[in-house]
């Protein structure tokens, strides 16, 4: 019993040892979120209190709530960040599963073409978007051409050009974690689920599709909240109608004196993010959300 | 007595010139094309003329000076802005007051300086067409611009208050000379507002850059636009079908300030006030297709008499066009920019 003991203490200083090791391990990179994220959050709050007179105010807030287009333009950011997700999700889903059901060499070419996007620049994917879709672009021109239609579609400078744009920007994003889950998930259960009599739908959505739940969750979440900052695609494909958060962020900076109009567009916008996080946590579990565990 | 006078005279001379010589201004523009005809039209030549060594940067507009005045660490010496954006920077106090006393502003049309900026270019915001739809009959008042039943198709339209409503009211029907004393209430606002609301659901696009409008007009993709006439010049030079009309344009005008606490405030009086002289105003549109702001430089012989018809500010050009209040600017533009964001959201 005695020796127990001793060695049950040993191992607790052990463990504290760990423990401490481990923190000195981690300190420069918690020191490194500290400086460059807690602070300057921190600062963003403080400043969307000034007003423009340098005092403690809250005008900053009071404008967002008189003026109607604020809740306006917090409502497009949703949505537009809403149907982003969506998009991807209805596209990306089955194209990871299709790419998953490959044979390696073949799905990591799937991956490649997937990825290669990421080696060209966002403004430059934007501005080729404008090009293609605009009224004497490639895309009016063949189809006039086939006789698909025979005045050309505006499918740029609104929000279905934003949407196509950034859907395009985005998908790899959400294909990447939800094919990681999908090749994790043995292709012994499914067919198990066939030996017990599943047929290959029943098999697919009883047992695949909620083991690729979690890197579905991951991807989607990294989707919207990437969308919610989103700037170039929609000021460029936009057409100057949809306005989200961050173009509001630089037109406040140049039309109000202080940074402070500014910041509070920044606060409100994160407050909601994290309300927004908070609500889908109470449905899911937050580490199946981002992707660690869940099995 | 004689020899004294001329060696007093020259020493002075000489030490004016040593002076001069460790003279130094920092002077931030815009950059691109519309810099290089400035530093090839006034800074260069002006430099080579007064000794003075100029060191020129870009910069991002007045919220560059502001961050420069607020914190205390004035750099620049001379900013090149908008006579809008200059306005309201003098306003909050962001720029010395100029000493007219050292820059001669005698032969300047009038309202193109105030106590804190000097006009060093003239420019029109226009209404500008495609040629290809309309022919040569395009629009030729604001109120054709508005009339989409006279004149059918796709607009652009700024995305910002700056140059928005005066062209609306107009097409309202308030003359012109009565613009800005009907702007100079939020009902007003709101009346130029709700014409562009009208006319809405026909903008395809709300511009937010020079650039932007061009390729607009360029690609066809709408067939009128508002816009900086320089830059339609341009993008019918590279084969764009665009003309456009200076009847009712609002013409404005770029100009040099001085931040308050510059480091060389004295030397960038006496700059300015080099710049300022005909004979650099009238190389600018060999440059760049805008015009000067001091009419003594249409005499010079060095503006030809076609340049100077295409230009904004040539007197017959400019007789058609709507002078911008700065006042108005300085005293409205956040609230109407607030009021613009609500038609442009709904």
């Amino acid at each position: 019993m005695g020796a127990a003991r001793i060695n049950e203490a040993g191992l607790r200083r052990d463990e504290r040892l760990e423990r401490l090791k481990l923190f000195g391990l981690s300190s420069p990179a918690i020191l490194l979120i500290l400086v460059i994220l807690v602070l300057p959050v921190g600062w963003l709050f403080y400043v969307s209190f000034i007003g423009a007179d340098g005092s403690f105010s809250l005008e900053n807030y009071e404008r967002m709530l008189k003026r109607k287009s604020y809740a306006r333009i917090f409502r497009t950011t949703f949505e537009v960040s809403f149907l982003t997700t969506g998009l991807c999700i209805l596209i990306g889903y089955p194209l990871a599963y299709f790419i998953s059901q490959l044979p390696n060499r073949l799905a990591n070419l799937c991956l490649i073409t997937v990825l290669l996007p990421f080696w060209t620049s966002l403004l430059v994917r934007t501005y080729a978007w404008l090009v293609l879709l605009q009224k004497q672009g490639l895309v009016n021109d063949w189809a006039i051409s086939l006789g698909l239609w025979e005045e050309p579609v505006k499918m740029v400078h609104n929000m279905t050009g934003n949407l196509i744009g950034m859907v395009h920007i985005m998908l790899p994003f959400l294909i990447l974690p939800v094919y990681g889950a999908m090749r994790a998930i043995s292709r012994d259960y499914m067919k198990a689920a066939s030996n017990l009599g599943a047929g290959p739908v029943r098999a697919f959505w009883t047992v695949f599709f909620p083991l690729s739940l979690p890197g579905l969750f991951a991807g989607s979440l990294m989707v919207f909240i990437l969308c919610l900052g989103f700037f170039v695609t929609p000021a460029v494909l936009g057409g100057g109608k949809v306005i989200m958060v961050s173009m509001q962020i630089v037109s406040n900076i140049e039309l109000f004196v202080n940074w402070g109009a500014a910041s509070a567009l920044g606060v409100v916008l994160l407050v909601m993010t994290f309300a927004i996080l908070w609500v889908a946590s109470r449905f899911l579990r937050l580490e199946q959300m981002t992707g660690g565990g869940g099995h | 007595m004689k020899t004294t006078t001329i060696l007093t005279l020259m020493s002075t001379v000489a030490a004016a010139q040593a002076f001069a010589a460790d003279q130094t201004v920092t002077i931030a523009s815009w950059g691109g094309s519309y810099q290089e005809a400035q530093s090839k039209a006034l800074f260069e030549p002006a430099a080579a003329t007064t000794g003075i060594e100029v060191k020129q940067e870009t910069y991002g507009g007045m919220s560059d000076v502001r961050l420069q005045v607020s914190s205390g660490q004035v750099t620049l010496d001379i900013v090149a802005s908008g006579s809008g954006s200059a306005a309201r920077a003098a306003a909050e106090g962001l720029l010395e007051p100029l000493d007219y006393g050292v820059i001669d502003v005698s032969t300047f049309y009038p309202g193109l300086y105030t106590d804190h900026c000097v006009g060093g270019d003239v420019f029109s915001t226009v209404y500008a067409w495609n040629t290809d739809t309309y022919g040569e009959n395009g629009p030729q008042s604001w109120a054709d611009f508005f009339d989409v039943e006279k004149f059918p198709g796709s607009r652009a339209y700024r995305g910002t208050v700056a140059g928005a409503l005066e062209g609306a009211l107009m097409a309202d029907g308030v003359p012109m000379e009565e613009v800005y004393s009907v702007l100079d209430s939020e009902e007003g606002i709101e009346r130029a507002i709700d014409k562009i609301r009208e006319l809405k659901p026909h903008i395809s696009v709300f511009w937010t850059s020079g650039a932007q409008h061009a390729q607009l007009m360029k690609d066809g993709e709408v067939d009128m636009t508002t816009g900086w006439n320089g830059r339609f010049d341009n993008a019918a030079a590279d084969g764009a079908k665009v003309a456009y009309s200076f009847n009712q344009a609002l013409l404005d005008y770029d100009c040099f300030a001085i931040p308050k606490g510059a480091p060389n405030k004295d030397t960038a009086m006496a700059f300015l006030a080099e710049i300022s002289k005909p004979e650099y105003q009238d190389d600018l549109p060999k440059y760049i297709t805008y015009g000067p702001t001091n009419k003594a430089a249409y005499d010079t012989g060095e503006i030809t008499a076609e340049v100077a018809a295409g230009l904004p500010s040539s007197p017959a050009n400019a007789a058609l066009q709507l002078p911008v209040s700065l006042e108005w600017y300085a005293k409205w533009e956040t609230i109407a920019a607030e009021m613009y964001q609500e038609m442009l959201t709904e």
